[in-house]
């Protein structure tokens, strides 16, 4: 293939930018090649209280009704929870339910395929539905790769300490337990399927560090690694002919009155018309929260990341886990502003890239666990102030141009193509210049809890993806996220079309709304907005709108 | 005072900030996305855009979430098209010379206009794609078509009805599974878990005391 080739624009960095960077320059040549001292256990807990925004009181509120009543959650996700919901005042008929299906699946990302392909698997008829396109999901923008202890010197042990040390050991056993025993047969079955993962010419595949692994297990699709895994699940899924609804939200979950789940209330995204759905076993594979921009962060999260799932579960009496963690991923884009809050993969840094402050000093090593690298920037722009000025904030660098350097001429193309052209499209060259990061909110570290077969305390309503908490503790490293996927999407799968000859349906019902809604008006709770919020809204400042978007104005 | 252009989304006139992507430009002109929205990082193909500056007699292809808008930018959205996509099981689909004139036999109808490669926002050679594909030479097809995000913009130019993405998807699915060497690492490590080879060692990891579990981590050997 042809050389890259960008035209650089002038003007593109400020002066103050330009400075720094001769400064990153004169450093380089030293750094490259050095140790970069790990933190102690001690200086991590300091960093993370003193500077983790999950640390924020501010940024939280106390739930008042439902299954996690007492507990803390982000304020933006505890307004959505103690919502009203979008048919409390109009109860659809749920008597002649427009659908009929064994597996109802809410969401189309990779949990959602995964887990249709594996109900089909399983027998059962199985439909999907998702409020945007089959595949419009946090998992096509999973840049860095998917971990898998498949080396001769690696074991599922020593990824399930990483992985155990990395959460802080909250992690469910149970659950940690299948993601990293399942890991290699989920790459074993993705590779099946024609994934092309990143191999040596003899097979072996190309696997890297992360930030908090212990031995290099991180597969990777040059950086469209959930890009790639995407799309060939949803072509797989089209294949095999499984129903797809799309443009439909679930809107509410529907129970019987022996409190088995019983289908959703859908609502087309477009015309607004309400359907119904009846269905023995319903997986929420809804994602995550990263559009609700909690404490006015960025997010490096699709437009549909909305907590939608959280809000059906809840409401309908399925118990949160971990609500609390949220993950900062720490290199998210912090110029050019039209990039901002996008994600600039891990991969960047597991090929060489260190973080560099405005006097060109790398100031900690770059494969520290996300929460700590997050903090420990944070810590650099606000506390020591060393960050570098840009019009929205102080940022960081990451020198890039250090991949090359380590890796020779090529390794940046070769291994990161989507982030140079990412850049490419905005006047920079990530190869010659570093490029400016702050960390942009990423992931939902916790969710709806469920048992090892992926079900909640509602029988039939199984969680599947990032709308499921527990595996990961209170901090998820990279890569366990497709990861997670895949091993829990196709067990949520498995165990829901295996339920489904078992279950026999009551009476339909919406009774557990006007409960929730009367459990509301006791603790005198009153709603702020309608939820499931299902989009954000953006006005980017015109004055015009000030007035008119009251709830998910997100502007930052 | 931000420095203001106009642009015209479809048709219609609205005074945007300069700086602003399309797809923000577009928000911040009162429109709500539902569709032509998705990852807003360039890697979904859900806002796949066509435009003009006025007076150019060029139409430009891009996505609206890495463009920034232009004085006099004539703005319309694809965020549907009609594309083709077979159904096969890729179990018993091989990677013959034969399989693409079964199942998209229209790319040989390709006339070699290269308007798909003019059309590609992710600037890759698609007409060069798709004679790789006619010629059975998958390897190649899949290493070319890789960073395709199917917008589908290629498939709306082309006078032969071909549709890209799908044929890319398909040589992508077949070098993957059937020519990519296999790894053998994988699948032993596959079989000794299947075997049961870590059950006992892995209960017995997890049922330690926390303290323990805390010592191994922090004194974990992490390799070089």
């Amino acid at each position: 293939m042809a050389a890259f080739e960008i035209k650089e624009e002038a003007g593109v960095f400020t002066q103050e930018m330009l400075d720094s960077i001769k400064k990153v320059e004169a450093t380089r040549p030293s750094r490259i090649g050095a140790e970069l001292r790990r933190m102690s256990a001690e200086e991590k807990e300091d960093v993370l209280k003193r500077f983790h925004p999950d640390y924020r009181e501010d940024g939280f509120s106390v739930l008042e009704a439902g299954p996690n009543k007492g507990e803390k959650v982000p304020s933006e996700l505890a307004d959505l929870l103690q919502g009203k919901s979008r048919v409390l005042d109009k109860k659809p008929d749920l008597g002649a339910p427009d659908y009929d299906t064994d597996v109802l699946i809410i969401g189309g990302g990779g949990a959602g395929a995964s887990a249709a392909i594996e109900s089909v698997n399983g027998g059962a008829r199985t439909m999907i539905v998702t409020k945007l396109r089959i595949g419009d999901a946090n998992t096509m923008m999973a840049e860095g790769g998917i971990q898998a202890a498949d080396k001769p010197n690696d074991s599922p042990l020593i990824h399930y300490l990483d992985a155990l040390g990395g959460g802080h050991f909250y992690n469910k056993p149970e659950l940690l337990r299948k993601l990293v025993m399942e890991a290699p047969e989920a790459i074993q079955w993705l590779n099946g399927l024609g994934v092309m993962f990143d191999k040596d010419a003899d097979g072996t595949m190309i696997t890297t560090h992360g930030g908090g692994t212990s031995r290099k297990r991180m597969h990777a699709c040059a950086d469209y690694s959930g890009a790639e895994i995407m799309r060939v699940l949803r072509d797989e899924v089209i294949n095999r002919g499984i129903e797809i609804v799309d443009f439909t939200a679930a809107i509410e979950l529907i129970l019987d009155d022996k409190g088995q789940c019983a289908g959703a209330v859908l609502r087309n995204m477009e015309t607004g018309e309400i359907r119904t759905a009846r269905a023995k076993a319903v997986i929420i594979a809804t994602g995550g929260a990263g559009r609700l921009h909690y404490q006015g962060f960025p997010t490096s999260n699709h437009y549909g990341a909305t907590a939608d799932g959280l809000i059906l579960g809840y409401r309908a009496g399925a118990k949160l886990l971990y609500a609390d963690t949220i993950q900062y991923h720490p290199t998210g884009v912090a110029y050019p502003a039209q990039m901002l809050g996008a994600l600039v993969t891990e991969k960047v840094r597991s090929c060489g890239a260190q973080l560099v402050n405005v006097d060109g000093v790398a100031f900690m090593n770059p494969l520290e666990t996300r929460d700590v690298t997050a903090a420990s920037i944070i810590r650099e722009c606000k506390e020591r102030g060393k960050g570098v000025p840009t019009p929205i904030g102080s940022a960081i660098w990451l020198d890039t141009p250090m991949i090359d350097e380590i890796g020779g001429k090529g390794t940046i193309e070769k291994r990161i193509p989507g982030m140079l052209r990412m850049y490419s499209k905005f006047g920079m060259d990530m190869r010659k210049t570093p490029i400016l990061i702050y960390p942009t909110l990423h992931y939902q570290n916790g969710g709806l809890d469920v048992t090892d077969r992926s079900m909640t305390n509602i029988p039939g309503l199984f969680v599947a993806g990032e709308a499921a908490g527990g595996v990961h503790g209170r901090n998820r490293l990279m890569g366990n996220s497709l990861l997670d996927v895949i091993v829990f999407g196709r067990n949520a799968g498995k165990f829901a079309s295996a339920y489904v000859p078992e279950v026999s349906l009551g009476a339909p019902t919406l009774s557990h709304v006007d409960r929730y809604q009367e459990e509301l008006d006791r603790a005198g709770v009153v709603s702020k907005v309608e939820s499931p919020l299902l989009l954000p809204s953006y006005t980017h400042g015109n004055p015009r709108f000030a007035d008119t978007v009251k709830w998910g104005h997100a502007d930052l | 005072m931000e420095k203001m252009v106009n642009i015209y989304i479809a048709g219609k006139q609205y005074t945007v900030p300069d700086g602003l992507t399309i797809m923000n430009a577009m928000e911040y002109a009162g429109y709500k996305h539902i569709r032509g929205c998705g990852c807003r990082a360039g890697f979904c193909g859900a806002c796949a855009t066509i435009y003009r500056i006025k007076g150019d007699t060029e139409l430009k292809f891009c996505l609206a979430c890495q463009t920034k808008v232009q004085e006099n930018m004539y703005i319309a959205s694809l965020p549907f098209f009609p594309t083709q996509k077979k159904t096969y099981d890729i179990g018993e689909t091989k990677p013959s010379q034969t399989v693409m004139m079964e199942l998209y036999p229209e790319i040989y109808s390709c006339i070699g206009c290269n308007a798909c490669t003019k059309a590609c926002p992710q600037g890759l050679p698609v007409m060069q794609y798709i004679a790789y594909a006619q010629r059975g030479e998958y390897a190649k097809c899949a290493e070319v078509s890789f960073d395709c995000i199917a917008c589908g913009m290629c498939s709306a130019r082309c006078p032969a009805g071909i549709t890209h993405p799908m044929v890319s998807l398909l040589a992508r699915r077949l070098y993957g599974k059937y020519i990519a060497p296999e790894s053998g690492h994988l699948d032993k490590r596959v079989d000794e878990i299947l075997n049961g080879d870590y059950d006992a060692l892995i209960m017995e990891l997890s049922e330690k005391p926390a303290d323990e579990l805390r010592e191994m981590y922090n004194h974990r050997e992490i390799e070089k």
